[in-house]
């Protein structure tokens, strides 16, 4: 691998940059493999890096229908923190921010991690309750967070409407500041390259069309290139993993949805934080090329179009005008769509399943992107030792027949 | 500025006689009446009105329409100021005030210019491969870096104080919407209409007949004009049509959903008429739809392709044809393809010198022929193979030229300012992508057209499709007018209308040319530019493919190819073209990224219409809103509701108010308004199967005249909602609901009834805003309410707790619950709603004190009484906030299974306790986390949090309930709340019940 | 954005309905019975069908019945419209 710095840069402007070798092969997939991993988004180029990095496994192929990083990896609104209510959570997406922290370096591929902070509003009674409980168990779990006064809030965004007489007016907001955005196809260019340094084939435009096992054991990955033997394998295809489940004979707790985001045209900064609002539902952060990112809640019906309908849009646009009046005559952009899987409790599976040697890491509905690494780290782990690691044991489909569920659907019942 | 030298013909779209001053950059300019921005800058030349994103080359307008790469403009300043906007675009008016975007300090000297020289350093993707350094752990230099990167990123500024206008959404359905007024829209209106439709069509030009404008061709003989003025007339006749101008169709949604968006209000300049909206959003539900958007012209790329005075060759015809512009004294035309050749010609006859080279061996003799004839010189077998100048063409190269662009020549000088370059057509198949419609390569047009449409009920006509000719663009018009028609249910015989176009006999297909490879001797080199907004050039094309950055998404994501605010208009193509070049793939195999709404960017303002402010979201009041407000009442947002939260009187404080209200109630009455709380008529036969199955309790022995309290849950266990339900009749009870699930617990009845249980016999109405509510609550409740004037017999034994009476109240028809969730003596006055107010006022008459819902909570807390979604949050069984009392053992409900799982069923699972804090002035942080040690390392063992805090005038010390990990069998043990600042607070673990235990006085 | 058939009310927008999810998931009679992975599989297990899927939607702001189409979740076409229990409407 040809490291990357601004020497190396200079070097080859000289040679009118005739000699950057490939970032990552595309080679003939072997016939055979001990670990095939099947999607080639973040999640997956994670876990293939971190099986050879960590783990020493890099007879390994990670197999993407399309092109890498093409699914969520390539459609999220880019937000990173790990602010959550429960200890497991926290745990799972604490490792991840901790790694996101040192990715850059790691891979050596400028990930563009901003730091910038995520902001969470709070607008009635509920929400500063609720608020008061996530940062307080945030805390206890070591991870930073804070609570700002209205005045804080609009000294760290001017652009946010704080006028009390706004029909849900801003009482408060938590604030993370080590949340942040970070460039999200440099995730998965950065985790391939890496993984390709250890040999680690990356297989693209390479359907899975069958998943054969011998004897409760996987054996095989039928594929649109044929059929591959692999000792284990591992799912991490987010939106289509109840597709791939069936292949395998089984069902998962999860649905398919839509989920949009849009971008505005690029302006001079003028947001310099992510700020989230459950209660007026939208959340929005500059990126660094100067378009607003936005983003809000799922399309209510199961799909696997890519794309929503029109009315999420507009009622995600009519939030964000609400809180930043001055962006009315900002214009839309684009918008697009991708497919997230959402278990009942809004949290994740990264488990064993019922077939041996055969691994799902699904479920991650909205918020995956910002827990690539640590899934990476952990579904590796997973993988290697057969067994999950105390830190994604929470995340096991059993949870689902014992009840142990992690209810991470932010805001519960509002009721008085 | 100096004149404007430019303008040299007559525009078919200007009012020469209305001249129009506007100001650009700060200086003064003239223009006319239909001119847009664009070509009123032309008339003063093709100078630099922008700079490029990356290098800041200076760069000039460079199409006549939504396709614009470069001329972006901030318009306006303050409230109305506008960024990213195309000159293209922008129709002028008096006084317009325009400025360059991205250009520091000044347009005409732009300091990041350095970037251009430093380009080698710069390589498409730089940014991913440095600014690393500064330390492992945080990336110190990118820090640095992203900052100055941000501020050099991005185009025109957001605006700096909220929009004053107003804009509108309107709903509308039709048979037949025709995306697209030039000739084939225009046709297949005119046939829609015929066959007895209800059309719609819409155009984003400010004028009806698309390319027709920009032409001298003839229809059926006579100017094109005057036929599009004729089917107009007809149009315009028909009952059913309404015609559309400067209105964009943004987004195709399934099931013909579409949305579009008109310019209304600011077309004659800020402000809009104070009766106009500034824009009209269109969300229109059509039946069929014909798609005749037209094709965009692309170029092919050479070195310097982005000097001011370098643009589309059919922009040029534009700018000629309907603006009277011509930006230039000596034209350069360069093509691949017939459609120059009517450029070339007009501004021969116009008297400007005109060069016409065209790529092909053998270009249509005819066409050759008639524009010699007019003083053109054409170079048969060339193209353009470079431009000289920087911040305005002075010069350029053509060469011979191979068919895969190879140069084959050495370059010969041409004099030239302007030049205009035809590398084929883009069919404008956007919205169809919209709807997942694929595009596919046709080889003949070297371009994408869409596939499948009539599945989705779209039907493609004119040059969208790939075709050139007028006559074709006419038929295909028609006939899809007629299909469309069709497949909307509408059927008529109708006759052909001869429609016939001007079109050439002869044509020859385009050649491919995508880039030209200047690698010869003497060949001028320089940057060739493929997007010229996100300047990305050849070399970028390359270098992605050399490090298998490959697919056309990679391409895009690496390159940035295509991400601008033009969206790739011009460049997409050309992009993976040059890409499957590098990779020996046809752009069929490479294809193209997917194309998503909206077509051209929409102003937020339009999609939110006047969803915002007060509008943003209902207000609900109650019948007694207008009292509170009339007396110091603070609210709190409950759902859509505003709820009294507390009354403060003149120089009270928020916790004096709320101690002095539940004071109040201890010793005396109070009153609070609890119309917000819902209720769920119920009827039928089958009520107390349903009950059974939706309340964890029994309800086979409820009595006519009694209430019951029951939890609800889900099927996970989990407790949803609480609440009181009294039987009013043999076959009639009703249900009460929390104030914020009353429309969720009467969809999950109905979601019940009518999926699982279609045959229990039951009806569920929403009776909420029928009744005002009223709670007199306090130990002198009941001599309150014997001072009414009613015919119920308020004493504890014809009324006793947990019953409900109906009768009247100061004559009124009344229901009234004897139920408590203060604790005392306490009766729900439900009124017909209007009469809320009259029961109200003589209450507080008598000497009654309004509280609010903070005291009621207090009140309620000392009673140990749970409120859902504060003591639970959906991970909280009846077993965990000590209701198993509520939880029959004996029937099946909904949620009971889950009980008996593994983890569900654990005796340590968090429970309800109360909590006293050893310091009794301290009231403990609500969402506080318990634990036992306060010193340990995080992440710390949290055991549970407080999820209700009070200060208790009762007690005089704080008190709070907390979920408590295996809290039941903790009583008396002292644990720790962390708080805020690193330290915790000590309490000690007790009953939940705080107040009356025995219940007496809820009883008495 | 969906051009829903209410069978009760004719084609209607998509706006005016809420969504129920898979369809024909029956609630089983005896729960009791039931080991814990069956019982999970009711409350929490999907289909989660690409392709053809038989899903519930309820007229919320309209007539507020429930009843069943057959949409396919790649393309979004829908038809194949029954209802809950009792008869048939008359179509619109």
């Amino acid at each position: 691998m040809q490291r990357y710095s601004i020497f190396s840069l200079a070097r080859n402007a000289l040679s009118g940059h005739r000699n950057w070798p490939q970032a990552w092969r595309s080679p003939v997939p072997r016939q055979e493999y001990d670990v095939i991993i099947i999607g080639g988004g973040g999640h997956g180029l994670a876990t293939a890096y971190y099986l050879a990095a960590e783990h020493g496994v890099t007879n390994v192929a990670v197999l993407e229908k399309g092109w890498i990083g093409g699914g969520n990896t390539g459609r999220n609104t880019s937000i990173i923190r790990s602010n959550y209510l429960w200890d497991e959570s926290a745990a799972i997406y604490e490792k991840s921010l901790k790694l996101y922290e040192n990715l850059t370096s790691v891979l050596n591929f400028n990930i563009m991690l901003s730091q910038r902070g995520v902001m969470n509003l709070a607008h009635n009674e509920h929400d500063l309750k609720e608020m008061s409980r996530r940062v307080r168990a945030i805390r206890g779990n070591g991870v930073d967070s804070e609570i700002l006064t209205p005045a804080q809030i609009k000294q760290l965004v001017p652009a946010l409407n704080t006028s009390k007489s706004r029909r849900y007016p801003i009482l408060g907001a938590s604030l993370q500041r080590r949340g942040g955005i970070a460039r999200h196809d440099a995730v998965a260019w950065g985790y391939a390259r890496g993984a390709d340094a250890f040999g680690v084939d990356i297989i693209q435009n390479c359907d899975v069309i069958g998943i054969r096992r011998k004897g409760g054991k996987v054996s095989e990955v039928e594929t649109t290139s044929g059929a591959i033997k692999a000792k284990k394998v591992g799912v991490a295809v987010a939106g289509h993993a109840s597709v791939l489940a069936e292949m395998a004979g089984f069902r998962l707790p999860v649905d398919s949805h839509p989920l949009q985001a849009m971008v505005s045209e690029p302006l001079k900064p003028i947001l310099d934080c992510v700020v989230m609002s459950n209660t007026v539902h939208v959340y929005v952060s500059q990126s660094d090329k100067g378009e607003l990112v936005i983003g809000a809640g799922i399309d209510a019906f199961n799909s696997y179009a890519q794309r929503g309908s029109w009315r999420v849009i507009e009622s995600q646009m009519s939030a964000l005008v609400e809180l930043f009046p001055i962006f009315s005559r900002v214009r839309l952009m684009r918008t697009w769509g991708g497919i997230v899987d959402i278990c009942p409790d809004a949290s994740p599976i990264l488990s064993k399943t019922p077939v041996e040697g055969l691994y799902f890491n699904c479920g991650w509905g909205t918020g995956g992107f910002k827990a690539t690494p640590g899934s990476g780290w952990a579904f590796a782990h997973t993988i290697a030792k057969d067994e999950p690691h105390p830190i994604n044991s929470p995340f096991s489909l059993d949870r689902f027949i014992s009840g142990a569920l992690i209810n991470e659907h932010g805001a519960a019942a509002v009721a008085h | 500025m100096d004149g404007a030298t430019y303008r040299v013909l007559d525009g078919c779209r200007i009012n020469k006689d209305k001249p129009l001053d506007f100001w650009f950059n700060g200086e003064k300019f003239t223009g006319y009446a239909g001119d847009t921005l664009a070509s009123a800058l032309l008339a003063y030349g093709a100078f630099p009105v922008g700079r490029g994103l990356k290098y800041h080359r200076p760069r000039g307008i460079y199409t006549a329409g939504s396709e614009e790469p470069n001329a972006l403009i901030q318009l306006e300043t303050g409230g109305r100021t506008q960024p990213n906007l195309r000159a293209t675009q922008v129709e002028l008016y008096g006084n317009l005030i325009a400025t360059s975007v991205n250009a520091w300090p000044s347009i005409n000297f732009d300091l990041w210019r350095v970037n251009d020289w430093l380009s080698p350093l710069l390589p498409a993707g730089f940014y991913y491969k440095t600014f690393m350094g500064g330390g492992v752990a945080t990336g110190r230099w990118w820090r640095l870096f992203e900052s100055s990167i941000r501020r050099a990123a991005g185009f025109g500024k957001a605006p700096s104080a909220p929009d004053p206008d107003r804009y509108e959404r309107m709903n509308a359905h039709c048979d037949v919407l025709v995306i697209g007024a030039g000739p084939a829209g225009l046709a297949a209106a005119a046939a829609a209409v015929k066959m007895g439709c209800r059309v719609i069509l819409a155009d984003e030009q400010a004028q009806i007949g698309g390319d027709l404008l920009a032409d001298d061709r003839e229809i059926n003989g006579a100017p094109a004009l005057d036929w599009v003025g004729a089917t107009l007339k007809t149009l315009s006749k028909a009952p059913d049509v309404r015609v559309l101008n400067r209105t964009t169709v943004a987004g195709l949604y399934d099931d013909n959903f579409v949305i579009a968006v008109e310019s209304v209000g600011d077309r004659n300049g800020p402000p809009a008429p104070s009766q106009l909206p500034r824009l009209r959003m269109w969300r229109i539900r059509a039946r069929q739809i014909v798609l005749a958007t037209g094709a965009h012209e692309r170029p092919y790329v050479f070195p310097n392709n982005d000097v001011p005075g370098v643009l589309l060759g059919h922009a040029i015809r534009h700018y000629a044809g309907g603006y009277g512009v011509v930006p230039g004294r000596r034209v350069l035309l360069g093509t691949t393809n017939d459609s120059a050749y009517r450029t070339a010609r007009m501004l021969s006859e116009a008297g400007l010198g005109v060069t016409l080279a065209d790529s092909r061996e053998a270009p249509p003799p005819s066409l050759v022929e008639a524009v010699t004839r007019v003083g053109v010189t054409v170079e048969v077998g060339f193209a353009i193979s470079a431009v000289r100048g920087s911040r305005r063409v002075c010069g350029a190269e053509i060469s011979r030229i191979l068919r895969d662009g190879a140069v084959a020549s050495a370059p010969r000088s041409m004099e030239a300012d302007l030049v205009g370059v035809s590398g084929g057509w883009n069919p404008a198949l956007h919205l169809a992508s919209h709807r997942g419609a694929k595009p596919v390569w046709n080889e003949t047009q070297a371009c994408f057209v869409p596939s499948n449409l009539t599945a989705l009920g779209i039907h493609a006509a004119g040059a969208v499709t790939g075709v050139g000719a007028l006559a074709d663009c006419l038929d295909q018009g028609h006939a899809a007018g007629r299909a469309a028609s069709k497949a909307a249910g509408k059927i008529r015989r109708t006759r052909k209308p001869v429609i016939e176009g001007d079109d050439v006999a002869d044509p020859v297909p385009l050649q491919k040319i995508w880039a030209v490879d200047n690698r010869q001797p003497g060949g001028k080199r320089g940057k060739a530019f493929v997007d010229l907004q996100n300047d990305v050039t050849t070399r970028d094309i390359a270098l992605a493919a050399q490090e298998n950055y490959r697919s056309v998404e990679h391409l895009k994501r690496y390159t940035t190819l295509g991400m601008g605010t033009d969206q790739g208009k011009t460049s997409n193509v050309i992009g993976l073209a040059l890409m499957g070049q590098q990779t020996a793939l046809e752009p069929e195999a490479m294809g193209v990224t997917t194309f998503r709404p909206p077509y051209t960017p929409i102003p937020f303002g339009a999609l939110v219409g006047r969803d915002q402010g007060e509008l943003f979201d209902p207000v609900r009041e109650t019948p007694m809103f207008d009292w509170h407000v009339a007396n110091g009442a603070i609210f709190e947002n409950v759902q859509l509701w505003k709820r009294a939260y507390a009354y403060l009187k003149p120089g009270e404080t928020l916790e004096q108010a709320v101690k002095r209200e539940v004071l109040a109630v201890r010793n005396g009455v109070g009153i609070m308004d609890a119309s917000t709380l819902g209720k769920i008529d119920l009827k039928g036969p089958d009520i107390v199967k349903l009950l059974n199955m939706v309340y964890t309790n029994r309800w086979d022995t409820l009595k006519v005249g009694s209430a019951r309290y029951g939890l609800m849950c889900r099927e996970d266990g989990m407790i949803f909602d609480d609440g009181v339900t009294a039987r009013l009749g043999k076959d009639h009870y009703v249900m009460t609901t929390t104030s914020g699930n009353a429309a969720i617990v009467l969809a999950w009845l109905e979601e019940w009834l009518q999926t699982e249980w279609p045959d229990m016999q039951v009806f569920a109405t929403s009776i909420t805003e029928a009744y005002a509510t009223t709670t007199v609550a306090g130990p002198t409740a009941r001599d309150l309410m014997s001072s009414l004037d009613s015919d119920i017999d308020w004493s504890n034994d014809a009324f006793p707790h947990m019953t409900v009476r109906t009768g009247k109240v100061m004559g009124v028809p009344a229901r009234v619950f004897r139920v408590s969730f203060s604790g005392e003596t306490s009766y729900e006055i439900n009124l017909p709603a209007r009469y809320g107010m009259a029961l109200w006022e003589a209450l507080v008459v008598r000497g009654a004190i309004p509280f609010g819902t903070e005291a009621l909570h207090v009140l309620r807390a000392e009673k140990g009484f749970i409120l859902v979604g504060q003591e639970t949050d959906g991970t909280v069984t009846p077993f965990d906030v000590g209701m198993g009392w509520a939880v029959s053992k004996k029937k099946d409900f909904i949620g009971k299974r889950s009980y008996a799982r593994k983890d569900t069923a654990r005796q340590d699972r968090k429970h309800l306790v109360g909590l006293l804090p050893v310091n009794k002035s301290t009231v403990l942080p609500e969402g506080g986390q318990i634990v036992d040690d306060a010193d340990q390392e995080a992440p710390m063992a949290m055991l549970g949090h407080v999820t209700s805090s009070y200060w208790s005038p009762m007690l005089n010390s704080g008190f709070a309930l907390a979920l408590l990990k295996n809290g039941r069998n903790r009583s008396g043990d002292t644990i720790h709340i962390l708080s805020l600042d690193g330290n915790a607070d000590e309490a000690r673990v007790v009953d939940p019940v705080f107040y009356d235990k025995e219940r007496a006085r809820m009883r008495g | 954005m969906l051009l829903i058939q209410c069978p009760y009310c004719g084609p209607r927008d998509e706006s005016e309905f809420d969504y129920g999810g898979e369809a024909d998931i029956v609630r089983p009679k005896n729960p009791e019975k039931l080991s814990d992975a069956e019982w999970a599989d009711y409350v929490f297990f999907r289909t989660n069908t690409k392709g053809r899927f038989k899903e519930r939607w309820v007229h919320t702001h309209g007539c507020g019945r429930w009843f069943k189409i057959v949409r396919n979740t790649t393309t979004h076409e829908h038809g194949d419209v029954t209802v809950f229990g009792g008869v048939e409407p008359e179509a619109e």
